[in-house]
């Protein structure tokens, strides 16, 4: 039990602040609950020994992302008055609960439920965490990095086309 | 030592509590913000998959997956504020330019 008290905590409180986004009623709320779901979810990296990913989720998530959301929500003065909920919420619910029915389905019914074997570790000498993931992303994963480094590009310049207005040339 | 399957129905919680956000939150920024739980979810079941099969792939591609959630949420929250200009509003049932 006292092995399984970090998962715990952890993964309780990521459950807890993902709640909590989906229930404030105030959207600056729900970005700081969505905070500490980040956090909580790098605890949990550093527990699976992915501890570079702990870093990189702090770093982008945490530090970027939210930031990026907080501004948005700042600048939209989005206020909390007025129903929370849109208009079709029954057909939802139903629609979740039978999509939570399917997904706790497949867990019980898969074959690592409860429990599977553990794995040796192999015999090789592994190299640190970040090291290894340097290696593999640079060597058998190359094609896919330049793939995503086009894709934050094409985001770079959509988002600026989207924000700037109808305005062709911005005065400035 | 926690079992995978702890891991697999805290991630599965996870993500249907963000498709309940997705589904029934009227505002649009947070239901971006469900989104993200939702990655996030996927996330934490290929860390914990990875771990087990001691096979660092499962790393490499949530990498990959923040890379896709950083181009959405710019590309998304350019989308709103567009959006916001025109209507004046964050609700989602005041988004109808679609609808026949």
């Amino acid at each position: 039990m006292i092995q399984q008290l970090p998962f715990i905590y952890f993964g309780g409180m990521a459950l807890v602040c993902a709640i909590l986004v989906v229930v404030s009623r105030i959207a600056i709320y729900s970005a700081m609950a969505l905070l500490g779901m980040f956090v909580h979810v790098a605890g949990l990296f550093i527990l699976l020994d992915a501890p570079f990913l702990a870093g990189v989720q702090l770093l982008v998530y945490a530090g970027a992302i939210l930031v990026l959301y907080l501004f948005v929500v700042m600048l939209l003065n989005v206020h909390g008055r007025g129903p929370i909920l849109q208009r079709q919420t029954p057909w939802a619910i139903i629609l979740t609960l039978l999509a939570a029915g399917e997904m706790g389905y497949l867990v019980l019914k898969s074959h690592f439920y409860p429990k599977l074997p553990a794995i040796p570790h192999p015999s090789v000498p592994t190299l640190g965490n970040t090291e290894t993931i340097g290696m593999v992303l640079y060597t058998q994963y190359l094609f896919p990095f330049e793939v995503a480094s086009v894709v934050l590009l094409i985001a770079l310049v959509g988002a600026i086309v989207m924000a700037r207005g109808r305005g062709g040339v911005s005065q400035g | 030592m926690v079992p995978l399957s702890w891991y697999v129905t805290l991630s599965a919680l996870m993500f249907v509590t963000g498709l309940v956000g997705v589904l029934i939150r009227r505002n649009i920024v947070v239901v971006l913000l469900c989104i993200e739980i939702m990655l996030n979810a996927v996330n934490i079941n290929f860390v914990a998959f990875s771990d087990y099969l001691h096979l660092i792939d499962g790393q490499i591609f949530v990498f990959f997956v923040i890379t896709v959630a950083a181009a959405e949420v710019a590309i998304g929250l350019g989308i709103i504020i567009s959006l916001f200009r025109l209507k004046e509003s964050v609700n989602m049932d005041d988004y109808n330019l679609l609808k026949l």
